[in-house]
Formats: C-alpha cells, structure tokens, sequence
C-alpha cells in the first residue's frame, strides 16, 4: 500500500480531495491538503472546522472529499474527529472493524489557535491517535479577513487596519506549534506547501507516530494577504527561506531544523510581494517593521539553539 | 423477575446506561449530574461495560465527541445539567440536524446568574427547540424506564433522533427512593442491538457529514426535521406498550390523574407532581373534584392529546419550573396554544414555581387548586402568570 515519495509514483495515485471543489484560485488549502492525503499510507477519515476548506468543499449535494469526512461545527474539530477515533476502537475492540484508519482533522488558523484551542489542547491531552492539521493562512479569511491570534504583528486586516495612528496588527503571533509540542506529543511539526517533500515525509511521521500530533502548515491566501493569484508556492517558498516559517518537528521532544537556508534571505523579501505589509515601508511605520523582523529572528535564534541540541 | 432496590436517581440511570452497554461514552463533571456519570465510569473501570469512555475537557466537546462517535456509527451516550446543557446549546442543534440518536440523562438544575446549583427546569427548557426528544420524570422509577425506553426510541430506525431523559436535580437524582430494576438481559432484548445507519466507519461507502446547505435547500432540510417529529408520538406509545409487557409499567405521553371527572386541574412535571397527586387524593376528600395532567413527552409536544383531556375542566393552572422573563412559562406557553383550537377549553393561569430549587409544597398545590375553585365558580381570573413560594 506504501507510495514512494517520488513525484512520479505519487502521481499514480488517485486524488481523494478531487477538482469541482470552490476555493478561491490560487488558494494554499487544497494543495496542502492533496498533498496530506496522498502522503497518507492508510484509509483516512476526516474531521473539517467550519472555515474556507469546509464552506468549499462540501456543498450539498456534492462533496470534493473521496474520504469519510465530517464537519460539525468551528471549535470542536479535534474533539469530533476524538469521538470518531474512539469508536473505531470500541469497534476494534469487539471485532467490527479489520482495518488499520487514520483520523486527521483539518482546521484554519482561526479555529485551531483561537476557538478551537481548548478542544484541540483537549484531544492531544487524552491522547487519541489522530493528526490535527493547521492550515495557517494569517486571519480569518473565510469571514473576511479579520486578525487572528496566528496574524504576524504589523499585518493590515479589517479587525486591525493599518490607520494613522495604529499601523496593522500591534501584538506579535501566538507560538502554536511550540505550544503543541509543550503537550509532550510524540509529533509536532512545521510544513511548507513549497516544499512538499518535507511536508509529505511530515505527514507519514505524524501518521505513524501511535499517538497525538500536531501540524502547522503555512497556506498561502491571495485575497488576505492581497498578493498575485499565482504566488502561492513562490510565497511560501519565501516564507521559509527568510525563516518567516521556519521548517522543524519535534520529535519525542527533540527539535530539528529540517530545512536551514544557505543564505537567510532578508524578511522583506516576503513582506513586500503582500500588500497586507505594504503601510510597514512608510517611514513611520519603520518601528513597526524592525519589531516584525526582530519576532522573527529571536524565533529562529531560538531553533538554531534548540536544534543544536 | 425485577429487583426492588432503594437507591438515588442518578444510581438508577446510570444502571440503565449500563444494561444499554453503549459503545461510547464521552462526559465531563457538572452537579448533579456528575455522581451518575461516576458511577458509570466505574462501570467501565470494572469491566462491567464495554464503553469507550472520553474524559473530555468541556460540555462542548463532550457533546461534539458525542456527535462524531455516533457519525462513526454507534451507541453513544452522556450526561449533563444545567451550564454544561448551555454550553453545549449550539451543539445539540447538530446532533439532531445530523439525526444522531445520542442519548442524553439531564439532571434538571437552575441557570445562573446568579449562580445556583439546585433544581429547576431552565436548563433542558431552554433546549426546547434543539430538535432533541424530551422524556420528563416524576421519580427514579420513571428516569430508569425512560431512559430504557429512550434508547428503543431514538435508535428507531424512522426517526434516529437524540433524546433528552430529564429528571430533577438533587431530589430525584440524590434522594433515595424504592424502585426496582429489570434484568440486564431483559433490557438488553428489550432494547437491541445498535442498528448502524451511515457510518464515518463504513469506508467501503464513504459518506459526507455536515454539509453547507443554501437558501435553495435548508428550509426543506428543516421541514423534514420536524417531519420526523411529527412520527414520535406513534413510536413513544409502541416503545411504551412493549416496555408494559416486560415491567408491568405503564406509559403514555403524559399521564392523566383523577382528570376523567375533575373541574378543576394541574399541568405540572416531575417531582413536584407526586406532591401534587397526594393533594388531588385530599381535595377529592373534600368533594373538590381535583385532577392532574403529568407531562412525559415535552418535545414532540402532543398539543391535541392534551387538548382533549384539559377541554372539558373548568379551571387549569399550568406550573412551571422554569421562567421565560417577559413572557409566560414555557409549559403554559404549550397548554394554552394546544387548548386554542377546543371549542370547549377551561380558564387558565400560570403559576411559576420551584426555581433555584425552592421547595414545592402540598400548601403551593393546594393553595392553587383553591384559586382554581374560585375562578369555576365564576370568580374570574385575577392574574394569568403569578409567582408562588416567594417570599415578600
């Protein structure tokens, strides 16, 4: 059943989030999310947060999903795919089921690190062996771009507009993917799009891990971050090679980088293509901007550190 | 063969969750509902059951963990009073929406602010329009064989809708009283296997739930809901006339006391009706003809069988143990639009009562049956909605 992770093996396989879906163009969800399906060794069933990726893709009466698949509300996300991979064990425990399933739920930024934060803190706790995947885009897109706490500092949104006074967003982002890994879960992990290999190879570990774990993937969202249509994966190329987002897991506790750029490429490389930056290149907003980039570097001086064992 | 026993209502519910051996369990603690699901846990610690239990961190995750175990395609329960029934509000909706038959004990208990841990009926009240079936419970006896028959009920293969067993917070669910227990294996033939419907699990036929649905469908979507409410009343009355033939029990949608003859007459639910029925026996004494109308099944409401037992008395007054501030009580909100369409119909007060757990007393009862004698003798009504038990 295993694929090798090579592009021309994996596209012998059949896609299980399919076309007809109604993202925007351009969008990073659905290209994560391919990409986590076809990575998956096993059957897979889904748990979906209301958001972008579930207003999408299941309209009734069409669904993109090839899998189980089940949305119930915003919050509760993990907590529904844990009532469904506890059935599965009460069905294994009786004989119902011969299958080995996998059970991944699949959130926005807005309903993992802000509404759905003690559900998923709550799941990974008690342990179900499940895949939580952020798809981080920055805000709540799906109702129209307003700041979430995953929102970088200084990024214009509706909730925080960059006005004269208040320029963008002026708390720095919260640190999920650390917080996540401060569960002692065998896996949690940062992944990239752009670099698909790494976030496949992610996903078979997560999977494979018997236990909670957690993914954070950076997911390009042209009408928020109001950048060109066909600048997904070049921007989330950027993304990583200023260590904007950095690429590591924690494995059993232990941190690795697992991709460090030769050259670190200057911040505004990514900010600039974004027009949700573009008030931070004003002189007086050049504060804001050293602040952004200082988020950035403590953050990966701290992987450098921790990585480094 | 039943066993009599003395034991709390929480006790008894929690072993008809037991004798239901359901596949899942997913609860979190909240007075007084958490010593029956204690209890239950203590079923599984022991090998007694052989739920899954998930400790989860919140009501609403208990009811979402609910909800996706029972989409995953099996038995599921849980158990909660008062704030954790509120939070779990937005979550209800979806489970009957999604038509999963979760079974759900509700040890009735008040609403804060301010903050009160007693019995009233707030909690399941304010779920009343959740597309939830709700069973009401005069004593243990009664929150044990509803819950029994509750599982017949919502696993029906032409409803497969959540039921919402209630039973009154400290004084059903802590005070000791005599019932008696059917056998484990009576009520597991009585109830059944668990027939699975739509499984996540079925991978062969993989299925989509919780679908957005536009203006173009959802107002269909909702009818067929109430659509499928409109068959519980049959299938309440079938489940029931088995449940006879196993217990002896009898049980409708509501039960009527003393009503055939009375002129005059209580609506009044749960505990608080067994108080009632022991004035009714003392004004009959008196040559006051007194009756009862003990409500059991709230949600369907059964608007035309409760028309036709109330039409012919001259004086109601409906109690509640809940308020709807601005407006009347939710149960007479009920009665008076099922006696609307009667050409015959009694006057009719409301009387709230009980909440925060205040005591219901003969005195309240008997009080209110005096008043009602004074309106049928062409009194008339003073005031519709009145407050009893309160202190001045």
């Amino acid at each position: 059943m295993s694929t090798e992770l090579k592009l021309k093996e994996l596209s012998k396989k059949e896609d299980l989030f399919t076309h007809g879906h109604r993202m925007c163009a351009g969008c990073g969800a659905p290209i994560i999310v391919k990409m986590v399906l076809l990575a998956a060794e096993h059957p897979v069933i889904a748990a979906n947060a209301t958001g972008c990726l579930e207003v999408s893709s299941c309209i009734s009466e069409y669904t993109a999903w090839k899998i189980p698949w089940i949305h119930t509300a915003f919050e509760n996300a993990a907590a529904t795919i844990s009532g469904v991979e506890t059935m599965y064990r009460a069905y294994k425990k009786k004989g119902k089921m011969d299958k080995d399933v996998k059970f991944i739920a699949f959130g926005g930024d807005g309903g993992t690190y802000d509404i759905g934060f003690q559900s998923l803190s709550g799941a990974m706790e008690r342990g179900h062996d499940m895949l939580y995947i952020c798809y981080d885009n920055g805000a709540y897109m799906n109702t129209g771009i307003q700041r979430s706490s995953a929102t970088p500092r200084g990024a214009d949104t509706t909730t925080c507009p960059a006005g004269s006074v208040i320029p963008g967003k002026p708390q720095r982002r919260k640190d999920l993917t650390r917080i996540m890994a401060a569960h002692n879960i065998p896996y949690a992990a940062q992944a990239a799009p752009s670099h698909w290999l790494d976030l496949m190879k992610k996903v078979r570990k997560a999977l494979s891990a018997g236990g909670p774990t957690f993914m954070n993937i950076i997911s390009p969202c042209n009408r928020g971050w109001r950048s060109k249509t066909d600048d997904a994966i070049a921007l989330s190329r950027l993304a990583v090679e200023t260590c904007y987002w950095p690429l590591y897991e924690v494995e059993n506790g232990e941190t690795r980088l697992t991709f460090k750029p030769k050259t670190k490429k200057p911040l505004i490389e990514f900010l600039k293509p974004q027009g949700r930056f573009k008030h931070l290149f004003a002189p007086e907003n050049e504060q804001r901007l050293k602040q952004l980039e200082a988020d950035i570097d403590a953050e990966w001086q701290r992987l450098l550190k921790e990585s480094a064992g | 063969m039943q066993k009599v026993v003395a034991v709390t209502g929480n006790e008894a519910v929690a072993n008809a969750l037991r004798q239901a051996n359901p596949d899942v369990c997913a609860a979190y603690p909240i007075t007084p509902a958490t010593d029956m699901m204690q209890r239950f846990a203590s079923f599984v610690s022991n090998g007694e059951v052989d739920t899954e239990l998930i400790l989860v961190e919140s009501e609403h995750s208990s009811m979402s963990a609910c909800i996706g175990a029972s989409a995953a395609g099996g038995r599921v329960i849980t158990a909660t009073s008062s704030q954790g029934l509120a939070l779990m509000w937005e979550m209800l909706h979806i489970a009957s929406g999604d038509n999963l038959p979760i079974i759900m004990p509700v040890v009735n208990r008040a609403l804060s602010a301010p903050l009160n841990i007693h019995g009233d009926h707030s909690d399941a009240m304010g779920a009343r329009d959740t597309g939830w079936i709700q069973l009401w419970s005069e004593d243990a006896q009664e929150a044990y064989d509803n819950t029994i028959q509750a599982f017949r009920i919502g696993e029906h293969l032409a409803l497969r809708l959540p039921v919402m067993i209630n039973l009154d917070g400290f004084i059903i669910s802590h005070s000791i009283e005599r019932m008696e227990y059917l056998e484990d294996k009576a009520v597991e033939d009585f109830i059944g296997e668990f027939k699975v419907v739509n499984a996540l699990l079925d991978l062969d036929k993989p299925k989509s739930y919780g679908p957005l649905i536009l203006p173009d469908l959802y107002i269909e979507y909702k009818r067929l809901q109430h659509e499928i409410m409109s068959r519980v009343k049959g299938v309440v009355l079938d489940v029931a006339e088995d449940f006879e033939k196993l217990s002896g029990r009898k049980y409708g949608l509501f039960e009527s006391y003393r009503l055939e003859d009375a002129e005059v007459g209580l609506v009044i639910m749960s505990s608080a009706a067994g108080t009632a029925k022991d004035v009714v026996d003392s004004l009959r004494v008196k040559g006051i003809k007194a009756g009862l109308l003990k409500p059991r099944l709230f949600r369907p409401f059964p608007y035309g069988e409760m028309a036709a037992s109330l039409q012919n008395l001259k004086a109601v007054a409906v109690m509640d143990r809940a308020d709807s501030f601005g407006g009347y009580g939710p149960v007479f909100m009920e009665v008076s639009s099922a006696l609307y369409g009667s050409s015959k119909r009694p006057a009719l007060i409301n009387k709230i009562y009980g909440l925060g757990g205040r005591d219901f007393l003969p005195a309240h009862a008997e009080e209110t049956f005096l008043e009602l004698v004074d309106i049928a003798k062409g009194g008339g009504i003073k005031t519709i909605k009145e407050y009893i038990g309160v202190r001045q």
